[in-house]
This record gives structure tokens, sequence and C-alpha cells, in this order.
């Protein structure tokens, strides 16, 4: 990139970055206590969103590089290019091959140029796809790591067909005959997020959020007023415990004192306990039973009411009747 | 093949026809009057779009139009019978004023939500159909709008007939947190049963189709058709403007910029639909 090029990308990334990037470094200590008495203002559940904004946390490589023996990244969708805001690879985990994938941030400004700040453009998408289906020949489990603040809201991203992108990784990982495994490791922002999580269980660590919408989206739009982050992220339910009340997540990952970046090693253990404790479970399973598990998991996602319809189950008593496929 | 044998028809319930006189209602009543049309400003009799599939008969402007102008237009008469109308929305995040907003879609559409679903026959051909409105809260997409969809093409696969769904969404509905994110991966999942039994999807992209409609079932469409002059997109223009801080160029995610980037297979006037939609029909038949 010549210096002009580098100029605009830093005024498109800065625009996206005053919305989404914060300074968190006091108060860490009196948070956590906060934290843990349940309920909380819209100040204190802003502290949580600035924790998994924190640009110290451990990034999708960091603990990749921590959890397991060997890695290898596998770059390109082999069409377009390679997406450095969405990597993936094969990793050793405890002796086993494993696929791994993830958005990855930077830690400062020239890293995040290049990782666009975990911004993917559609050729991550496919480029995880790819990976994915990979895994899936060479019977390798799947495991993700989510830490975006969304796809990429941009011309280039819509011209290479971003939707497009995201819509055939929602119904191909929802088929893959492998242990899939996802773990919201900071901002799990809407399609962006959903992209590479369409898994058997999805984990949330503890100072993770998961949402359909930024705070700060729905602050404009729905309250119209975008100083109201906190009290949108309060309407929005979207932290590890709400998930948890309503099902969507599978459990929480806990982090160390203080938080994640506080200590990355400790912090990739807990995640590592999760990988294994999940795999010895999932690869008992056949990948028929696999696809179909996660198949009505997502299938049976929402809630409405019905009078005088079918009951609860609906989708679990549809498979129960297709076990011959 | 037969894997749900007459599963779905006693868990859907009964199914009632849609009387002809169906009970939206169109807060555009301009245009069942005289008016000039919004696109090329032409003066238009009473009358004269109703007869003319809601397309502005000087520029081939194309209206937006609810589903019960949609099965008028399509279906042959008297063929619509309705499925899972008895599906309704619950405040399922206890947002602040999501009722209200729901209370007020009900009484300006007359409809329950923003998506009908239905079986249908297009030309004689059997179909089921699911519809959108747009002026049902932007047609965002919550619980109710995934399972309705997740509904019809499940019901495809277990009646095997050609599912035909019609887009038009501002995206995911945000009063319902992430239940709404989760209809997306709901809608993919069915979509993906009906990839292993072979059973067509026909997605019709109409003005406008947005976030995470356009990210999920929208671009799953073995064949996917758009609409003249529709807006089909991702993030929105205003989004976009604001990233890249310049103007967007002209017709950018219009159907044609779509068609010219390769993510439709063809843009299709409403006055050819039926019968477009009847030979993909006959060219796609289960296995
Ligand atoms: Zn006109």
């Amino acid at each position: 990139m010549d210096q002009s090029e580098i100029q605009k990308k830093i005024q498109e990334l800065q625009s996206l970055a005053e919305k989404n990037s914060v300074d968190i470094q006091s108060d860490l200590k009196r948070l956590q206590e906060k934290l843990n008495d349940g309920k909380m203002t819209p100040a204190d559940l802003w502290k949580k969103i600035q924790l998994a904004r924190n640009a110290d946390r451990p990034t999708t490589l960091e603990i990749i590089n921590h959890i397991a023996e060997n890695f290898i990244e596998l770059h390109g969708d082999r069409a377009f290019g390679d997406d450095q805001a969405l990597i993936g690879g094969v990793g050793l985990l405890d002796g086993r091959p494993v696929t791994f994938l993830g958005h990855q941030k930077g830690r400062n400004m020239k890293e995040n140029i290049r990782r666009n700040y975990g911004w993917a453009h559609p050729e991550g998408y496919r480029k995880a796809l790819r990976l994915a289906k990979q895994a899936e020949k060479f019977g390798r489990p799947v495991i993700t790591f989510i830490d975006t603040a969304g796809a990429y809201p941009g011309l280039a991203s819509e011209d290479r067909g971003i939707g497009e992108a995201i819509a055939h990784n929602l119904r191909d990982f929802a088929l893959l005959r492998v242990p899939v495994l996802a773990f919201i490791i900071g901002e799990g922002g809407s399609g962006g997020a959903l992209g590479i999580a369409v898994a058997n269980e999805v984990y949330m660590l503890e100072n993770s959020f998961y949402s359909v919408i930024s705070p700060e989206g729905c602050a404009s739009i729905l309250l119209r007023d975008p100083n109201k982050a906190a009290e949108a992220a309060v309407q929005l339910k979207l932290l590890p415990s709400d998930l948890m009340s309503f099902g969507i997540v599978d459990g929480v990952v806990p982090e160390p004192d203080g938080g994640a970046h506080a200590d990355h090693a400790l912090t990739a253990a807990h995640i590592k306990t999760q990988i294994n404790e999940s795999l010895k479970r999932l690869e008992q399973k056949t990948g028929e039973q696999l696809a179909r598990e996660r198949m009505t998991k997502f299938l049976s996602m929402g809630r409405f009411v019905e009078e005088g319809g079918p009951k609860p189950n609906f989708f679990q008593r549809l498979f129960s009747l297709n076990r011959r496929t | 093949m037969a894997f749900f044998s007459g599963v779905v028809d006693r868990l859907l319930g009964r199914q009632q026809p849609l009387p002809q006189d169906i009970t939206f209602r169109d807060e555009r009543s301009f245009v069942a009057q005289k008016h000039s049309c919004p696109s090329c400003h032409a003066h238009l009799e009473a009358g004269e779009l109703e007869n003319n599939l809601y397309v502005c008969p000087k520029c081939g402007h194309h209206y937006r139009i609810n589903p019960a102008e949609r099965i008028r237009t399509l279906v042959d008469p008297g063929s619509f019978q309705e499925f899972s109308q008895e599906i309704q929305s619950v405040n399922a995040i206890g947002f602040p004023g999501y009722e209200g907003k729901l209370s007020e879609a009900k009484a300006a559409t007359g409809q329950g939500e923003a998506v009908t679903n239905g079986t249908a026959t297009i030309d004689g051909r059997k179909v089921v159909l699911s519809i959108m409105n747009f002026k049902f809260m932007g047609g965002s997409m919550g619980s109710v709008a995934g399972e309705k969809l997740t509904r019809a093409l499940l019901t495809g696969l277990e009646k095997q007939l050609p599912v035909v769904v019609f887009t038009t969404s501002g995206g995911m509905r945000m009063q319902e947190g992430i239940f709404s994110l989760m209809q997306m991966a709901k809608a993919s999942a069915a979509i993906a049963q009906l990839e292993l039994a072979r059973i067509p999807f026909f997605a019709v992209l109409t003005d406008p189709t947005y976030g995470g409609v356009t990210a999920s079932f929208a671009m799953l469409g073995d064949v996917i058709i758009a609409e003249p002059g529709a807006s089909i997109g991702f993030a929105g223009p205003r989004v976009i403007e604001s990233t890249i801080r310049q103007k967007l160029p002209e017709g950018f995610q219009k159907s044609e910029f779509q068609l010219e980037k390769g993510f439709v297979d063809t843009i299709v006037p409403r006055t050819a639909l039926r019968k477009t939609l009847a030979f993909l029909i006959d060219t796609h038949p289960n296995r």
C-alpha cells in the first residue's frame, strides 16, 4: 500500500474504531466485584463491554499458540485472496489434529490495519468454509474463536458478496460431519460472528458478549441516540449469563482475576480444558449424529407462542423420525 | 424419500383457506387511486396499477406489494391455503416498548407477523410459499418469522414440494436480541435439510432485502430471482457511506448491480414471474 492508500484506510478504520474501540485500564478490580454481584447498572455493564473489547485480550492466534503443540496457518479462499481478519489452519491439540478458525484483531494500530480490526470480508468467510470442509474430509474437529464487531460494512465487502458468503457458511457448517466447537472470546458481533459459530457447542468467555447488533448500532437505530449505547447494551441482554438463561450458549469459560488480558496463558488453559471436555463427548458420535444434532439445536431456537398448534419440541420430533437418513 | 410423512400436517394443525377479500390492510391507499408514479411521475388512473400487477405501465417501476397482493398476482385463484398463522411473537428478552410496536404493526397490516406461509398452485403446479411483508416492522425477522420460514421449508421437504420464498426485509429484529440473530442459522439449517433431500428452493428477492435475510436464506436459493430495481445488500447504504466516507456509486446494490456481480441468477419482471416460476418448477424436479 502506498501512503495515500494507507491514509485512506486509516480514515476508514478510524470511523469504525471510534464507535467500537475503547480504553479501559482503570477500575478493573472494582468492576470484577460488581460483576459478581449480578445486578448491573448500565455503567457497570458498559465496563464489561469495554472489557470484552480490551485490545490486550488474548487474540485467536495467541490462544492457538498457547494451546496447540504445533500449528500451521493456511491462507486464502482460492478465489479472491487471503483475509487477515479471519485466520485458520491446522494444529495439534494433545496430539490430535484439529482445525482452528477465528477472527484476528491486532494489538496496535499497525497490526489492526493489517487485520482490519477483525472485520472480515467475504474471502475470510469463504476461507473458513474451505478449511472447515477440509477438516471434515480428514475427520478433524473444527474449533472456532469469535472476536469481531461484525462483517466489514464496506463497498468491497458488498461487491464480493458478504451476504452470500455468510449465508453459505450458515448452511454448510450445519452439515459438517465432524465436531464443531465455537468460543466467543471477545466481541460476538451479529452475522459476522454467527458466520463461524454454527457449532455443536457454543461457549462464551466470562467477559465477552454476543449480540444481533452492536450496542451503538441499537442505540442509534432504536433509541435514536448513539450516546445511549450503555442503555441499549442492557436492553439487548448480550452477556454470557443472559445467553445461558436463554439456552443459546452451552457454557461460560472463566477468566483470570481482572479479565482475560491479565493472564493469557491461564485464559488459554481454561479454553483448552473446555475443548478437551467437549471433544471427549463429541468424538463418541458419528458424523451423521453430529450434523443432525447441530441442525436440531439451531432449528429449535426461537421464542414464540402458538395456540392450538404444534407443541414445543416440534423439530426434535421431526428429527427423531429422520433417523433413517 | 418421505421421511416426515404426515407429521407436518398433524403438527401444523388445520389449514384454513385465505378468503379472497383477505384482511391485509394497505396503508398505501394512493395506489388504488389516481396518482403519479413515484419513479417517472407519469399520471396513473385509479385501478390502473392493480390491473398491471402493481408495475408502472409507463416506466416499469415495481411497487412494493404485500403478501395478499403477491398471492393475488401470482397463484391460481382460490388455491392459496395459509398455514402457521397461529404463531405469535412474544417479548422474549423483555425489550422496552416491543409489545406496543407489535400491536401497531398488527393494526397497520391486519396480519399477525412479517411472514405469511401457504401452499398454492402456480399454473397448476403445487408449491409452498413463504412471503415476507415489509410493512410489518420493516420485514424484520424475529423468532416468528424464522419459525414460519423454517416450517415452510420443512413442509416442502415433507410434502416433496418446491419452496418459493419472497424476501423483503430491513434485517433482523433487534427487539428480540440474540433470538433474532439465531433465526439466520435456523432458516439456513432448514435449507441444509432441503439440500440433502434435493428439494428445490427458489428465492425471489424484492425491494428491499437487507441484513440477516440477505446473509441467510435469500442467498441460498437453488435459483435466485430478483425483481427489477430492488435494493439488495448486507449492510445498508448509509452504514457503508459512513464507513468509506464517500458517496456510493449510482445503482449500487440494485438488482442489476447484483446480477453484474454474480449474486443473482436472473432479474424477472413481475409480469413474467408466474411463467418463469412454472418453468423453473418443471426443470427442477425433486429426486
Ligand atoms: Zn413510472
